[in-house]
């Protein structure tokens, strides 16, 4: 049974066709690249699946169940969490305290709670362990690289236990060696069975370490195959329009 | 293996430790400053390292520092209060009123702490629901707030504090163990805001809503409950500061507070709260009241022209305010 299963998924707004009758599925530790120009969908197609808004028409199917997101928490509650483009990350707090943003660690009784420190940095330390990421729980993000920054994004989808992670565009505006970081990150999570769609512009990324890719072109699904049975050059192809599909 | 406990050894690792922490904030250089300042008057002015001075200090500070601790939290979050002033004289007044009507105590005080909790609450909910901008609602609620006062007042003076008035005059204007009350509840109240800013989950918001209100939105924290939440609280410091400000004066008129804003919004800032928000602490309130103070005091003692004051008070808030940037370019 797929993780995550899109059935013709549709959304206009007003007069405008942002995606039509889009469907795929993704099974638990699978990556799937999604691509495709400026236009073509694939931010519509990730709100949608991230609970920032409904389909016009057609349905998401998680684990088997239709589910129907009106808000980004509800999503999150069953599991779906998006690593956003822009980070979403507080610069002024310490690495932990992001982590746990919204879902503090506390202890003490009521009215007398308070933050739990010391659960929260070893958690947080555990968690970066676990991506093998040299990031400090203690330091502020302010004072940190790129690499680093999505280590802290990606620890807190671990916190909740999600079954599947969007990335937005991970990999924009980063050095080379973070880029590899990130990819090590993203090859991390789908080691412990976590389902990755990996949003990018960037060819090399997804050849790396997607197992499928998905190309959308003018809100239209044009191809999705196994990585190994394309080629950056098909790709490019089809995210143009030089190649109808595939 | 061997990369597992190198990794292992990096996430536990502290950067500096507490001197380090306490080092990089501005407080700790802004109490520096003041301790230099009593240093170096101690040797200018006999008058200065007196009991007597230092009371009188300390007591003056004390109105300002607690506003500013509610000034701080709103600070944090990017926000700004212009209306502090105009609200300590609208409570002064509902509370002088109340109490000259012939209420007790608890009448008195409690409708001027409501008085001002409600025009916090007014405030909050523009800024926070109507996403109005801080600036102009508070501007806004500086004007209305001065004029209800005088409305409410009819610009008469109150002194006369009905059945309670010796215990209203000994709460405001009375001293503990030698020191005077309002700077007992600053000391008391910074405590607890440290406490909470550090230690409760509506601290951490305040700081994340400060550092990225996006992210704080979309990691589930309840922004706008937040947002309300700290207008609130720094309009109810304001009422604290003006009923315990009218019991030390014995009388109140509807020119109590005024252009206090400033001044609380110096403190704040010289105490290390950036107005871009996300930044600041309960002890730099306090701090950054008592150097402001400490210079004013100063100036006097010297026997520096008092309309110097202005410039000095407004050299120190420029020189806080580069002190952050060379701090901020010095982290990052």
């Amino acid at each position: 049974m797929a993780l995550l299963e899109a059935r013709k998924v549709s959304k206009s707004f007003g007069a405008i066709q942002a995606l039509e009758e889009v469907s795929f599925a993704i099974e638990p530790g699978e990556a799937l690249g999604l691509m495709g120009d400026n236009g073509a969908g694939k931010s519509t197609l990730v709100k949608i699946m991230a609970g920032n808004f409904p389909p016009t028409s057609g349905e998401l199917v998680l684990e088997g169940e239709p589910v129907h997101f009106h808000k980004p928490i509800e999503a999150r509650e069953k599991g779906v969490e998006v690593v956003y483009q822009e980070l979403a990350l507080c610069d002024n707090l310490t690495a932990a305290a992001n982590v746990f943003l919204g879902r503090e660690a506390k202890r003490g009784v009521w009215p007398f709670r308070y933050l739990d420190y010391a659960t929260m940095y070893e958690r947080a330390g555990a968690l970066f362990e676990e991506l093998k990421s040299e990031t400090r729980p203690r330091d502020l993000v302010r004072s940190m690289s790129g690499g680093q920054r999505q280590a802290v994004a990606i620890a807190r989808t671990r916190l909740s236990d999600a079954k599947i992670v969007l990335m937005d565009e991970p990999t924009a505006a980063i050095s080379v060696r973070q880029v590899a970081e990130v990819l090590d990150l993203i090859r991390r999570l789908l080691d412990q069975g976590l389902a990755v769609i990996l949003i990018s512009h960037r060819m090399p990324d997804v050849f790396a370490v997607c197992d499928r890719v998905m190309v959308l072109r003018r809100g239209h699904k044009v191809a999705d195959k196994k990585i190994a049975e394309s080629s950056p050059e098909e790709v490019t192809g089809l995210i143009t329009g030089a190649i109808g599909a595939a | 293996m061997s990369a597992d406990v190198s990794i292992k050894d990096v996430t536990g690792q502290r950067e500096g430790g507490l001197w380090h922490h306490i080092a990089g904030s501005q407080a700790f250089w802004v109490t520096i400053a003041v301790v230099a300042i009593c240093v170096i008057m101690s040797f200018v002015s006999e008058a200065f390292a007196t009991k007597n001075n230092f009371f009188n200090v300390t007591r003056n500070f004390a109105f300002i520092g607690i506003i500013a601790l509610g000034m701080t939290a709103v600070i944090i979050t990017a926000g700004i209060d212009l209306s502090v002033g105009s609200v300590m004289g609208l409570s002064g007044i509902v509370t002088g009123l109340m109490l000259d009507a012939g209420n007790s105590i608890y009448v008195g005080v409690a409708a001027g702490l409501l008085t001002a909790l409600a025009a916090g609450t007014v405030n909050g909910v523009l800024i926070a629901y109507f996403k109005l901008s801080p600036f102009v609602v508070t501007l806004g609620m500086l004007s209305i707030a001065r004029s209800l006062a005088l409305v409410i007042s009819d610009n008469q003076m109150f002194y006369q504090f009905g059945p309670d008035e010796e215990l209203y005059l000994a709460i405001g204007g009375g001293t503990t163990f030698g020191v005077a009350n309002p700077v007992i509840v600053l000391v008391v109240l910074t405590l607890i805001f440290a406490l909470v800013f550090q230690f409760s989950t509506w601290g951490r918001y305040v700081y994340a809503i400060g550092g990225n209100e996006q992210a704080a939105r979309l990691t589930g924290v309840p922004v706008e409950r937040i947002k309300l939440s700290v207008y609130m609280l720094c309009s109810l410091m304001a009422g604290f500061s003006a009923i315990l400000m009218v019991g030390w004066l014995g009388a109140v008129t509807n020119a109590l507070g005024m252009t206090y804003e400033l001044r609380v919004i110096a403190a704040t800032v010289i105490g290390g709260a950036n107005l871009m928000g996300g930044e600041g602490g309960a002890f730099g309130a306090l701090i950054g009241a008592a150097l402001i103070e400490v210079i004013r005091n100063s100036l006097l003692l010297a026997g520096v022209d008092p309309y110097w004051q202005g410039a000095f008070v407004g050299l120190f808030i420029i020189l806080a305010v580069l002190l952050e940037r060379v701090r901020g370019r010095q982290s990052s």
